[in-house]
């Protein structure tokens, strides 16, 4: 049972990231796209897990960390050039 | 594994999966920038939220052993969903992006 | 007495433990070693970087207000996600909502609380760290938002900061 819910899961997340691209091609400003890529990472970490638990394995654990990490930090860099135009002052 | 135990992970990821897409859905559908931060802030925390709580689950039961490194990453989400929606909210305000129409209120000037 | 074993922030030095733990994937021998040197040694390498002590009162009130923001998350997400998927389009709107705490920490988690509950993001704090802008997104009553948010948050983090 666990095994459907997971293929279901999956492709809940994986629709989730086409309707981010979507809003990421589509924009309208320079927001919209920073905001959509926000939650891209946010959704690639809830791939990276399911793909832990059908593999059985605890090694994407620390790759999700990560991306979590630097995803914040690029999302703050983004926000930060649009407001101010340059990263750091 | 015993038969509740699966329910919980199976019951866990769905909400997950289904909270993410909701979160996805609001991204793509809703009017302006600002209604727009709304959705992935809230829902796909959550769902990510609850899916790192499924990932818990299942191997602390599948190894019989605690696993909870997932609960450092939901701890990191939910610490920086709000400063990032912060952040674009001033970007968005300094750049003046459109609002729908039916928005009461201003934002005032810098 | 904290203070004289070596720990300057106690509360800092159980954040670095704990998250050792969660780092480590649950406890074990030698990750209480190492977390318990860290919480150790991590607040006195960077005494100097922090200007001035936390200014927490009552600190055992803040799991009691954690548990809270997280069940309103819950509820928060639900309805949300009720307003997406509902076809009638939101009423969106500016609340200027002015605050009464003053501590920046008290006000950064007042902040950071808003915008993971129901219907509210923060967008803004004014200079002078009197006002806060929030955009709702689906506000029938603006001083009935600014009432909730009083009543819920505001007030509890009043007790437990200084």
């Amino acid at each position: 049972m666990i095994t459907i819910a997971l293929y279901i899961t999956i492709a809940m997340v994986t629709l989730a990231m086409l309707l981010n691209v979507y809003r990421l091609i589509k924009g309208p400003d320079a927001p919209d796209r920073v905001l959509a890529l926000d939650t891209l990472y946010i959704n690639a970490i809830a791939l990276i897990i399911l793909l832990g638990i059908t593999l059985g394995t605890r090694m994407y654990m620390e790759s999700a960390l990560l991306i979590a990490v630097m995803g914040f930090v690029g999302t703050v860099a983004m926000a930060k050039y649009l407001k101010r135009g340059s990263v750091i002052e | 594994m015993q038969a509740f135990a699966e329910y919980l992970i199976a019951g866990l990821l769905l909400i997950g999966g289904a909270f993410t897409l909701i979160g996805a859905i609001g991204l793509a559908r809703l009017p302006d920038f600002f209604a727009r931060l709304h959705a992935p802030t809230k829902a796909t925390t959550l769902g990510v939220g609850a899916i790192m709580l499924g990932s818990v689950a299942y191997f602390t039961v599948s190894e019989g052993q605690v696993h909870v490194a997932e609960i450092l990453i939901t701890v990191f989400l939910f610490l920086t969903a709000p400063v990032s929606a912060n952040i674009l909210a001033k970007a968005a305000m300094h750049i003046g992006v459109a609002r729908t129409p039916e928005t009461h209120g201003n934002p005032w000037d810098q | 007495m904290f203070a004289r074993l070596g720990f300057p922030q106690p509360f800092l030095s159980l954040c670095l433990f704990l998250v050792w733990q969660l780092l480590n994937d649950g406890f074990s021998g030698g990750s209480v070693v190492m977390g318990a040197i860290l919480a150790w040694m991590l607040p006195q390498l960077t005494r100097n970087f922090w200007p001035e002590r936390p200014a927490l009162l009552k600190g055992w009130l803040l799991p009691l207000y954690v548990l809270r923001v997280l069940w309103d998350i819950v509820v928060a997400s639900i309805s949300v996600a009720r307003l997406v998927l509902s076809p009638r389009k939101p009423r969106p709107a500016f609340i200027s909502y002015p605050l009464t705490l003053e501590h920046p920490l008290a006000i950064t988690m007042l902040a950071s609380t808003i915008s993971l509950t129901p219907g509210t993001v923060s967008a803004d704090v004014s200079d002078d760290q009197r006002i806060l802008l929030i955009h709702a997104l689906d506000a029938e009553d603006e001083q009935a938002i600014i009432e909730t948010i009083r009543s819920r948050y505001e007030k509890p983090l009043q007790e437990i900061f200084l």
